[in-house]
């Protein structure tokens, strides 16, 4: 199930397509949100101690804004790639110092 | 459906966090024994795709909205183990970024999200799809997977919040899946749509798509 780079990009691309979508997405309540108002128990919900820096999906000081909706999204697909990227280097090293003690995993690219 | 702080008391934060903590384990070790390097960037960009659609809520009805969670998607392209790690990094991102699902709920909304959803999807579909290969019972069994799906992660939250004494499970089970059999279907309705597409195109990509 491996996929090639050039794949790898198409489909990042169409995951950035989707985050542009997001100043069209409906604001209404969730379905747990809308249980919560129905039934009387969305006050107990507390906001946590600190904000996180992305809180609510909205870029800071861009309040509001589908630039700063969008921009939100961005940053978090960007740090998700970010983080499979950091795996799959680790993943590669460890693999490639393997095949070095003559490992078992022999694989051309 | 993700919880937010101050729903869930602290042995529920406890025992739902164990489970997840016991089941991101065992997770690993079966994608640590089956995973090349070479297919990680799959996992990536399924985790990406993933993050960005949960951002698009649908309007489902009476001012209610609701996002596709992924789960059975991204189980039936990568495997079910997989699919619970890409999972749970979309939803503990969520939850340290963008303060979506709280800090103290996040052991109950990965396990409802992360867990649950690839698990009960990709173990669903199979099953439905080892009955027949027709493509439309195939289709057939890949919706109805995926809106169970959701149900059960639905269904697993009310206990968690039952369980918290915050809310009685007879008053929040009913409307809690009666919500979430309407987003569940659009649920299944995007999960057949991306499968049905990636399935004709690179069916080899889709690992547990029965072929």
């Amino acid at each position: 199930m491996a996929l090639e780079r050039k794949k790898v990009y198409i489909a990042l691309l169409i995951a950035v397509a989707v985050v542009f979508l997001v100043p069209l997405a409906s604001q209404s309540p969730d379905g747990l949100e809308r249980v919560a108002i129905d039934k009387g128990f969305s006050d107990q919900a507390k906001e946590a101690g600190s904000q996180a820096p992305l809180a609510g999906y909205m870029f800071p000081g861009l309040d509001n804004s589908a630039f700063g909706q969008i921009a939100a999204g961005l940053i978090g697909v960007l740090v998700i790639v970010a983080l499979f990227g950091v795996w799959e280097r680790i993943t590669r090293a460890c693999r490639l110092q393997g095949q070095g003690k003559g490992g078992p995993q022999e694989r051309k690219f | 459906m993700h919880i937010p702080d101050g729903l869930l008391n602290i042995p529920t934060q406890v025992g739902t966090s164990a489970v997840t903590v016991g089941a991101l384990y065992y997770s690993l070790r079966r994608t640590g024994q089956s995973l090349q390097d070479r297919q990680i960037p799959l996992l990536g960009v399924t985790a990406a795709f993933v993050f960005a659609a949960q951002l698009i809520n649908f309007p489902v009805f009476g001012g209610t909205s609701g996002h596709l969670i992924g789960g059975t998607l991204s189980a039936v392209i990568l495997g079910p183990w997989a699919a619970v790690i890409t999972m749970s990094t979309v939803i503990v991102i969520q939850a340290l970024l963008f303060q979506d699902g709280g800090i103290t709920a996040l052991g109950a909304n990965l396990l409802n999200m992360a867990v649950i959803t690839p698990l009960i999807g990709y173990y669903l579909h199979r099953a439905g799809a080892a009955v027949s290969g027709r493509k439309w019972w195939r289709t057939a069994a890949l919706f109805v997977a995926s809106m169970v799906s959701v149900m059960a992660s639905a269904a697993a939250a009310s206990v968690e919040l039952a369980l918290s004494g915050t809310i009685p499970l007879k008053v929040v089970l009913l409307p809690m899946l009666g919500w979430h059999v309407l987003i569940g279907a659009g649920e299944g309705i995007i999960t057949t749509i991306i499968l049905g597409y990636l399935l004709q195109v690179r069916s080899d990509l889709v690992q547990g798509g029965v072929k």
